[in-house]
């Protein structure tokens, strides 16, 4: 079973590392032209090389050869809805520009790529053109529906989910008590189910919800694990991505309001008539707004904050090294970033599960059911 | 402000929600929903085992008790057999003493009776013979003293002397 898993695991590393380096090596072909040959190594480089990191990209990529400006990369699929309909193409054609200087024109259609979003260019204009605020002005945003750094790494924790847990499901066909990487997960899954959805949500209604809380709580806490990884995934660092999970959440709770939660909220028993309209609104607004804007800043600020800290942490090594000289700031930048390592390891399993605790925690006053009044 | 809301992607917050759906009812039917139901099924199980543990442990105590119910009961019951063996054997023991000793009684007084009336018979008989022997003797005297007149009278003389001195 073990064996059949390692296998199973080299086997999809192994298909990584082709496809990458094939990709590298076609990358290679097209990049002669664009590679600076720059260290990344004053302050504002290493400003906008950590602003970049935190952003989304449509190419996957580890760490850029500066001698002779190759990048080790692979490109992404781009999925763009067009002013001209669906396109998709892969990111490769953009040539690693980040700054709308390659075109890439698509029947009729030009796309380019700013700051990791794809804009598309006005009808007739062969370039961009920028206000004082850098902002494009002949070009508008496209919806992006591309397979991105973030969805690819949200596709690989899913995978990686169903791969573990379908493995523990199907060990209980074979007995009561899991075995090898189960014996793990099973823990994990008792835990969010006995500490997180049972005490909050309540004995009769908590099954009902186990697969949401399950699943983005496993979700959150691979991608945040995923996220401290040399491979730069930033994923629950995406606010696109935690106010999705945080709608989902007020979806949720909202959906599967009991009869009483809303006879509380909109007409609120034991006050007086007039404050009632008034205690609606803001009861509403806490649990529409509030609630899941809370959830959606939280995450999304604890992960942010924790890239920004470690990878400011790693280019102390850079920064501080007219000052203390390379062995005493590579030391320094080492013990700091590890140190912040390990908390971030300890973040990433209490993000996951703050956001997990506190959407069983809404849906549980959601279903509440009052047997007084 | 502006930077978040320039960084949030409407295309990536789509994607995230498709991605989100379909993981949460791929997991809910292939993982979620049988590992609970073992989880259930297990702890059940366990419980069951638990409560009938318990059960199987509450009979062997009654059944425990009961043998030492048992037990005390036989206990008690040879001790009374015990004691009444003892009883009764004291109870012969003693009847046969006590019988003993009448019985001995009895002999010593037949004894005593029979030794008395051979002790009369021996003295009547002796009395007799006494009687007789004195009798003989005092013919065989009479013819002596009377075969002499001087002894008749002086004999009667003596008498005589005798009785008026009574």
């Amino acid at each position: 079973m073990v064996a059949k898993k390692s296998i199973k695991l080299i086997a999809v590393l192994v298909l990584m590392v082709t496809s990458f380096s094939s990709l590298a090596n076609e990358g290679d072909h097209k990049q002669e032209t664009h590679g600076k040959g720059e260290l990344v190594d004053s302050p504002e480089e290493i400003r906008e090389y950590i602003a970049h990191h935190l952003k989304d990209s449509h190419d996957f990529h580890f760490f850029t050869d500066n001698a002779s400006g190759t990048h080790f990369s692979f490109p992404l699929p781009v999925i763009v809805w067009t002013s001209n309909g669906l396109k998709a193409f892969m990111s490769s054609e953009f040539h690693h520009d980040d700054n709308a200087q390659v075109i890439v024109e698509k029947d009729e259609v030009s796309l380019v790529k700013l700051h990791s979003k794809i804009y598309e260019l006005e009808a007739g204009a062969s370039s961009i053109d920028f206000d004082e605020a850098h902002h494009p002005t002949n070009a508008h945003k496209v919806l992006d529906f591309s397979i991105t750094k973030s969805v690819f790494g949200m596709l690989l924790a899913g995978f990686l989910m169903l791969l573990g847990f379908t493995a523990l499901a199907r060990g209980y066909k074979k007995g009561a008590i899991p075995t090898g990487f189960g014996r793990v997960l099973e823990p994990l899954v008792i835990y969010v189910r006995d500490e997180i959805a049972r005490p909050n949500i309540g004995e009769k209604k908590y099954r009902k919800f186990m697969g949401f809380l399950l699943t983005v709580f496993f979700f959150i806490w691979i991608l945040n694990l995923l996220g401290l990884t040399p491979i730069g995934f930033n994923v629950t660092g995406q606010i696109a991505v935690t106010a999705c999970l945080a709608v989902f959440t007020m979806v949720i709770y909202m959906v599967s309001a009991s009869k009483d939660f809303w006879k509380h909220t909109l007409w609120m028993p034991g006050v007086p008539v007039i404050l009632r309209p008034i205690l609606a609104v803001i009861e509403l607004v806490g649990f529409v707004l509030i609630k899941p804007f809370s959830l959606l800043v939280r995450l999304f600020a604890n992960m942010t904050a924790g890239h920004f800290v470690v990878m400011s942490l790693i280019a102390l090594m850079i920064t501080m090294k007219q000052a203390f000289g390379p062995v005493a700031s590579t030391g320094m930048s080492l013990v700091l970033a590890l140190f912040i390592s390990v908390i971030e390891i300890l973040v990433a399993f209490l993000q996951a599960f703050i956001f997990t605790m506190l959407s069983s925690l809404f849906i549980g006053m959601a279903v509440e059911e009052h047997d007084h009044h | 402000m502006e930077t978040l809301l320039n960084d949030f992607s409407v295309g990536l917050f789509i994607m995230q929600a498709i991605i989100l759906v379909i993981l949460i009812l791929l997991m809910r039917k292939f993982a979620w929903k049988p590992i609970l139901d073992s989880l259930q099924n297990r702890e059940e199980g366990i419980k069951n085992a638990l409560v009938s543990a318990e059960k199987a442990r509450l009979e062997m105590q009654n059944l425990n008790s009961e043998n030492e119910k048992l037990l005390k009961e036989a206990r008690a019951e040879r001790e009374a057999m015990l004691k009444e063996a003892r009883d009764m054997k004291n109870k012969m023991v003693e009847d046969a003493k006590t019988e003993a000793k009448e019985e001995a009684s009895k002999i010593v007084a037949q004894a005593q009776a029979s030794i008395e009336s051979e002790k009369n018979a021996a003295i009547a008989e002796l009395k007799l013979q006494v009687a007789n022997l004195s009798i003989d003797i005092a013919e065989k005297v009479i013819r002596e003293e009377l075969s002499n007149k001087d002894k008749q009278v002086k004999l009667v003389e003596s008498m005589l002397s005798e009785a008026k001195l009574n």
